[in-house]
This record gives structure tokens, C-alpha cells and sequence, in this order.
């Protein structure tokens, strides 16, 4: 009991931030039917810039508060990720839209190896580590000296989270660009029609799911405390597998997935093997595309002729 | 912004001043961008904290750079006034392409046959040589993955990020078969004690390329039912529990150590030793270390010759014909009454064997196998052969492999560009080739999505074989 709550809490702490990733997957997905490939590096180069962030602010300007730090790192990072996603978009595939069907996927795939290799020759290929961030716990529970903890950062991270996606959902639900969003994903050709600026429309959908992303990267560099160049694949594809579960496209269904993948590779870690936590999750993905292709909320894929 | 220079106030900006409007924000833009990964760096001092270095200089000479190559460029190609090349009229290039294609292969293949001869002449001896034939054999190797992978890209239209996978098994099929003790044991126990060692490869080679097949229907079967970049991602996952399998599996793969001392090629059975049964005694030739390196870049080029023939006719055959059908619209397919999934299943199962002949041809070449070399990467790299070559032309695909993997190699021999004048004496040129190719990968694909060769050629045709242009074609969903 006492393990299995202690993962729970581990579980949702991580699924927070791959949910955070996988929204923008998602928005990508269901706004211009491609699979962002980059996006896990983008999430990456986001951890990259806070820390950047973190550093000037407390070597530089000394700041000591740490919730003052967090919170101009958070809009840092935030700024230039979407910076950087527009600029992605903008140069390597709004040239590709309308193009074959896999160009603008291969594209993503270099700009994927391109944005790993250009970190790591701007910030050279070791590990960066940070002194730890919130180090305070909370005692939850105490079995015979196997404490139940629940970190300031994790429940920092937690709330964050929920506090953003009722943003999200504020952001696309009740307002102009989010109608624009909607209207987009469901008839480009038809929105355009309309008088939807369809193109301003993809830029903002790239950028807010960059900007999420950042949050996720920010956050990991807290949880963390250490980031490498490399650290955008993995994280990535787990961030997708959790978009496919939650079935693409859909919105929740990103929250949902992600939440269930961190669940799933904690548990995993903690009951079977460590070692074999990310054979767990690609599996998952494999398992969700052939027997639920169209994921548990979203909805399943008729093609017109 | 208003420039200084738009000086008729009221009416349209002259083309000088956008262009320069232009030029001034995507400097702006791109100072942004590189600010805070080019202008900070975080640097390790000895085992303390992180403590930033600036390089702002840096940031702006490559915005400065942006800015004048935008505005070169609005004041040349852009130049609102061009007249712009009417789709559909050819364009120089397709003329180039006509008059050089019908001679290409013929000079493509005596370049292949001759290129040891070639390398032993220029650089004068066996021993010198060495590096370029290397060179030819690691070309040589990917343009036969390239080659496999053509089959299942290129041909049947299915997008395959996984494809070190099978690579992978056929490298790791004959380092285990050819090393391990049992099947060492039993085979000198019935075959002789030499023979084993003499003719593994010859022996193991045809069984790699079923491993690679039979892994190939395992992995495709579940999946190719799925949507062309849902199979993407499948496949890429399937390669990276192959690569973590390796790893994490230590009593049968040795894990990350790897497997070593995997035992030499040998001329159908003649050894490459200076002993007097050995290759050079047998044909009268003073011992050298490089005639194994000759042979295997024959072998290599043979291997490859082979997927090429085989791709060829496959082609002419039904099955290979409905490959090319579903490549173009899989509903039409089905209606016709094609079995789709067994027809991208053969698909999937030819390209993975001839990713497993060349992975048992890593293994003998290298004679050292780990999982550090069938990562994502390589995949990566495969497919953009595949892809930048125009998927489906085969001297597209080899064209790329020679252009990629070479121009790859050609960058590590950039040490002229550590001289005091250029970039310095610690500029290491090697760092900067993954982020050439990235980048290489998104320009080729904004400049020509289709890749090089574009145009196909239809395998069916009425009195006269006509090429069609790549914008013709397209393709439904696989």
C-alpha cells in the first residue's frame, strides 16, 4: 500500500509533464494531420533555455526567492519556445503543406536531428546539473520507516499542471482563436472560406503547444535537476505514445494519456523491471495503435473517398 | 518599421525597401532565436556549479549573416518582378537529367567495379589505399540499405523508421551464430574442425536474411494495418525495443559490451592468412592484409547488385506491381481485389531480408557487433537516403548514399578550417556533421520534396515508356 502510493504520486508527477507535451502533439495532429517529430526536442531545447534562465538569474542578478526565479524562468522559457516553434513552422513546413504526404514528416525528422545536434554543439554534450530546487517533503505516511513522501516540487508541479490545462481549455473553448483552432481542425479549405486566417491559425497552434511544452521542460529541469542534449527523443515518443492513448486529436484524451503512460512506466519501474520501462511504454504505443487505433477518447478515423 | 528609405511616402514601398525591411526583422528574429543558446553557455567548472560564458558577438554575426543573405537574395531570386517558371514546363535540371540519365548506369556500375583498381592507382599501393577502399565499403553498405529500404519506402509506399531493426538482427544473427560454442562444437563435430570457421559467413549469411524476413512479418503483421505515419512511429518503436532488448538482455547479447571476435571472411573457404593454404599463397600473391578488405568490398557490391536485380524484377513480377499500385491509392487497391496486408507484408519481409544480408555484412566486416550502432539515427539516415534520392529511383537512392555518406566522411577531413585565419585550432569539424545532415534534410526537403530523381517511370506502358513528372504523381493513403 505504502509503495503503491508513493508510485502513484511519482506516476502523476511524470504524467503531468509528458500530458503537457503530448497536448501539443495532439494540436499538431488534429490542426495539420502531421506527426510533429521535433517536438520532443523542442520540449528539450526548452529545458536548455530555463536552465540558461535559472542560471542568470541567480549567478548574475541574485535572486534568491525561488518562486520568483521559477516564475520568470517559466515565462522565459515559455517566450522563447514559442519563438522557436514559430520559426520551426515557419521555415521547415509551411513550405511542405499541401506537398506529398511524407515530406513534411521527414522534415520534422531532420529538424529533430538538427535541434539535438545544434544544442549540443551551443552547450557542448555533458550533463548540466542544477543544485536541487524545493528539496522540502511532506511525510504522508510512515510504515515502519518507509515514509510516504509528496515533495513540494511534485505538488508544485501537480497544481501547474491543472492550473495550465484550465487555461488550455479557458483558451480553447471559449475564445476567437480557440473557435479558429476547432474550425480549422474540422475543414481547413471550409475555415478559410470563412474568413479564418488559417495560416496565423497553425503559427498559434504551434507556438501554444510549444509554450505547454516549455512549462513540461521547465518543470523536468526542476524534477530533474539535470539535462543532457539527448533528452528530447525518449520523452518525446513517450509524450506521442500518450497522445495515440488518449487517442489523437483529442484534447483530454492528451491529459488522460499522459497521466496513464507516467502511471504505467512508475509502476512498471517499481514492480517488474527498470530496466525494461521504455520496451513497457513503445510497447503500449504499439499495442494502442493495433487493437484501438482511435485511442480511448478520440474519435475513430473514417476515410471519406 | 518604416525604413528611411521608402521615401514616397504615401504610395507602395519601392521592392528595396521591403527587401531591407525583411532582411532587418528576420536579423531581429533570428538574434532572438540564437540568444539564448548561442549568446549564453552554460559551462562546467571543474565539479562546481554551472557558471554562464556570453558569446554575443556570435549571436549577432549570425543574425547579421541571416540578414544579408535574405536581402541578397529578395534583391536577386525573389525579385518580386521575376517572372516565375510556369508549372508544369520542364526545368533545366529535367533536361540535365535527360541527357545524363541513359549514360549514368553503365557509368555508375564501371565505377563500382573499378573504384579499387581506381583507389590503388592514385593513391599508389595497396597499403595506402586502405582508407578509400574502407570509404567504398561503408558507401557501398548503405547504398544496399538504402536499396532494401527502397523496397518498402520507395516501392510499396509504406514508411518504415525501424529499419535498423532488421539490420540489427541480421548483424546480431550471425555475430551469435558464429560464435557460439554449441553450434561451433557441433559443426566441427560433423563438418570438419575447419569448416566452420572457414565458411560461417558463406553459411550464415542466407539464414540472417530469413531471421530478418521472419522478423520482418512478426513486426508487420500487427501493424500494417495502420495509416502511413502511425506506421511510422510503430516502426520506430520496434526499433528502439530491438536496440533496448540488446542492451537490457545481457545473458544472450553480452548487453552493451557487445559481441567481439567474430570470426574473418573467407574466400569461399580459403582463409585470408599468410599460412600456405591461405588466400595468397594459394594464388601466388605476396601476403597483405588488404585482399580481405578488397573482397569485402566486392562482396559488398555483389550484395548490393543483388537487392538491385532483385528489386528490378520484382517489379515486372504481380507482386511487385501491386506494390506500386498501393504506393498510389490503397482504396483502389482493395477494390480491385489486391490483398493489401499480404502484399505489404512481402513488402515488409523483402526489405527486412536484405537489411538482414547487410547486417550479417556489418558483422563480418566489423567482426564486432554492439547495440551502440542501430539507433534511431541510423535509421534516420537510411530513410533520408532513401527519401533525398527521390523513393523509388534507384539511382536516385544511390546517388544520395554516395552524396550523404561521403559528403559525411568528407567534413571529418574539413582540417584546413582549423587554421588560425578561419575558425581556429579547437573548431572540431566533426561535431558539426549530424547538424549538417539535420539541416541538410530540411533543406532538400523545402527545395525538392520528392527528392532528387522525382519523376517515375511507369512500369506498365502503351508503345512508347514515357517519364512522369514527379507533380503528377500522387499518392493516396498506405
Amino acid at each position: 500500500m505504502d509503495v503503491f502510493l508513493q508510485q502513484l504520486i511519482n506516476g502523476l508527477t511524470l504524467g503531468s509533464i509528458y500530458g503537457l507535451i503530448a497536448i501539443g502533439y495532439t494540436m499538431v495532429f488534429g490542426i495539420i494531420g502531421m506527426v510533429n517529430f521535433a517536438h520532443g526536442d523542442v520540449f528539450m531545447v526548452s529545458a536548455f533555455i530555463g536552465l540558461i534562465a535559472f542560471l542568470l538569474l541567480t549567478t548574475v542578478l541574485g535572486i534568491t526567492s525561488i518562486f520568483l526565479v521559477l516564475a520568470i524562468v517559466l515565462v522565459v522559457a515559455m517566450i522563447f519556445t514559442g519563438l522557436t516553434s514559430w520559426a520551426i513552422e515557419r521555415v521547415a513546413y509551411r513550405p511542405l503543406r499541401g506537398s506529398f504526404r511524407l515530406a513534411p514528416m521527414i522534415s520534422a525528422i531532420g529538424m529533430s536531428i538538427l535541434l539535438s545536434n545544434f544544442v549540443q554543439v551551443a552547450q557542448g554534450p555533458r550533463n548540466k546539473p542544477l543544485p536541487p530546487m524545493l528539496p522540502d517533503v511532506i511525510v504522508l505516511m510512515d510504515n515502519n520507516g518507509y515514509q510516504v513522501t509528496l515533495a513540494y516540487k511534485q505538488m508544485f508541479i501537480m497544481i501547474l499542471t491543472a492550473v495550465l490545462l484550465g487555461g488550455f481549455w479557458f483558451l480553447v473553448q471559449k475564445t476567437p482563436l480557440g473557435r479558429a483552432q476547432r474550425a480549422c481542425e474540422q475543414d481547413r479549405k471550409m475555415a478559410a472560406l470563412l474568413g479564418v486566417d488559417v495560416d496565423r491559425t497553425i503559427s498559434l497552434t504551434f507556438i501554444i503547444g510549444a509554450m505547454l511544452a516549455a512549462v513540461a521542460g521547465v518543470m523536468y529541469l526542476m524534477y530533474y535537476g539535470v539535462v543532457n542534449f539527448n533528452d528530447g527523443f525518449v520523452p518525446g515518443v513517450k509524450a506521442f505514445t500518450a497522445a495515440v492513448l488518449g487517442g489523437i486529436g483529442s484534447l483530454p484524451g492528451a491529459v488522460l494519456g499522459g497521466l496513464l503512460i507516467g502511471l504505467i512506466e512508475t509502476f512498471w519501474s517499481a514492480y517488474f523491471s527498470i530496466e525494461y520501462k521504455d520496451v513497457a511504454a513503445f510497447s503500449i504505443l504499439a499495442i494502442t495503435l493495433v487493437f484501438m487505433p482511435q485511442g480511448l477518447l478520440g474519435r475513430p478515423e473514417v476515410e471519406k473517398v | 518599421m518604416s525604413s528611411p528609405l521608402a521615401g514616397d511616402g504615401a504610395a507602395r514601398p519601392s521592392p528595396f525597401a521591403a527587401a531591407l525591411k525583411d532582411a532587418v526583422v528576420s536579423g531581429v528574429i533570428t538574434f532572438l532565436l540564437f540568444l539564448p543558446l548561442v549568446g549564453f553557455r552554460a559551462t562546467e567548472s571543474g565539479s562546481g556549479p554551472l557558471t554562464l560564458t556570453y558569446r554575443f558577438g556570435l549571436c549577432a554575426t549570425f543574425a547579421i549573416l541571416v540578414a544579408v543573405l535574405r536581402l541578397v537574395l529578395h534583391l536577386t531570386i525573389w525579385r518580386p518582378g521575376r517572372q516565375k517558371a510556369a508549372r508544369g514546363t520542364p526545368s533545366p535540371l529535367a533536361a540535365v537529367g535527360g541527357f545524363i540519365s541513359p549514360m549514368a548506369k553503365p557509368a555508375f556500375f564501371a565505377l563500382a567495379l573499378f573504384y579499387p583498381l581506381i583507389a590503388i592507382v592514385v593513391t599508389g599501393g595497396l597499403t595506402p589505399s586502405r582508407y578509400w577502399i574502407d570509404l567504398g565499403i561503408y558507401i557501398g553498405s548503405y547504398v544496399m540499405l538504402g536499396w532494401g529500404l527502397n523496397i518498402v519506402v520507395g516501392l510499396a509506399g509504406l514508411l518504415d523508421l525501424g529499419y535498423v531493426a532488421f539490420y540489427a538482427v541480421g548483424a546480431y544473427a550471425f555475430a551469435l551464430l558464429s560464435t557460439s560454442v554449441p553450434i561451433n562444437d557441433w559443426m566441427a563435430g560433423h563438418l570438419g574442425e575447419n569448416f566452420w570457421a572457414l565458411w560461417s559467413f558463406w553459411v550464415c549469411l542466407p539464414v540472417c536474411g530469413i531471421l530478418a524476413a521472419m522478423w520482418g512479418v512478426i513486426l508487420g503483421f500487427p501493424v500494417l494495418r495502420l495509416r502511413g505515419d502511425y506506421l511510422a512511429i510503430v516502426t520506430l518503436a520496434f526499433g528502439e525495443i530491438i536496440r533496448l532488448v540488446l542492451i537490457n538482455w545481457t545473458d544472450f547479447t553480452n548487453g552493451g559490451a557487445g559481441i567481439a571476435s567474430i570470426p574473418p571472411i573467407s574466400f569461399f573457404g580459403i582463409p585470408f592468412t599468410a599460412a600456405d593454404d591461405g588466400f595468397a599463397a594459394r594464388f601466388g600473391l605476396t601476403f597483405d592484409p588488404m585482399h580481405r578488405i578488397i573482397f569485402l568490398y566486392f562482396v559488398i557490391v555483389a550484395l548490393s547488385l543483388l537487392t538491385a536485380l532483385a528489386t528490378l524484377r520484382l517489379r515486372r513480377m504481380p507482386v511487385g506491381r501491386a506494390w506500386e499500385a498501393l504506393r498510389e491509392d490503397e482504396i483502389a487497391c482493395r477494390s480491385l481485389g489486391i490483398n493489401t496486408t499480404l502484399t505489404k507484408l512481402t513488402a515488409f519481409a523483402t526489405g527486412a531480408m536484405f537489411g538482414g544480408f547487410a547486417g550479417a555484412f556489418f558483422a563480418v566486416r566489423v567482426r564486432f557487433v554492439s547495440p551502440e550502432s542501430f539507433t534511431f539515427i541510423e535509421s534516420a539516415m537510411i530513410l533520408a537516403i532513401v527519401v533525398l534520392g527521390g523513393m523509388g529511383s534507384q539511382m536516385g537512392v544511390a546517388a544520395a548514399a554516395v552524396f550523404m555518406i561521403g559528403g559525411m566522411e568528407m567534413l571529418r577531413n574539413l582540417s584546413f578550417l582549423k587554421s588560425d585565419w578561419l575558425l581556429g585550432p579547437d573548431f572540431d569539424p566533426t561535431l558539426y556533421r549530424m547538424l549538417i545532415f539535420g539541416f541538410a534534410m530540411v533543406a532538400v526537403m523545402v527545395w525538392r520534396p520528392r527528392g532528387l530523381v522525382s519523376g517515375r517511370l511507369a512500369t506498365i506502358f502503351l508503345k512508347e515508356r514515357k517519364k512522369v513528372s514527379g507533380d503528377l504523381v500522387k499518392e493516396g493513403h498506405g
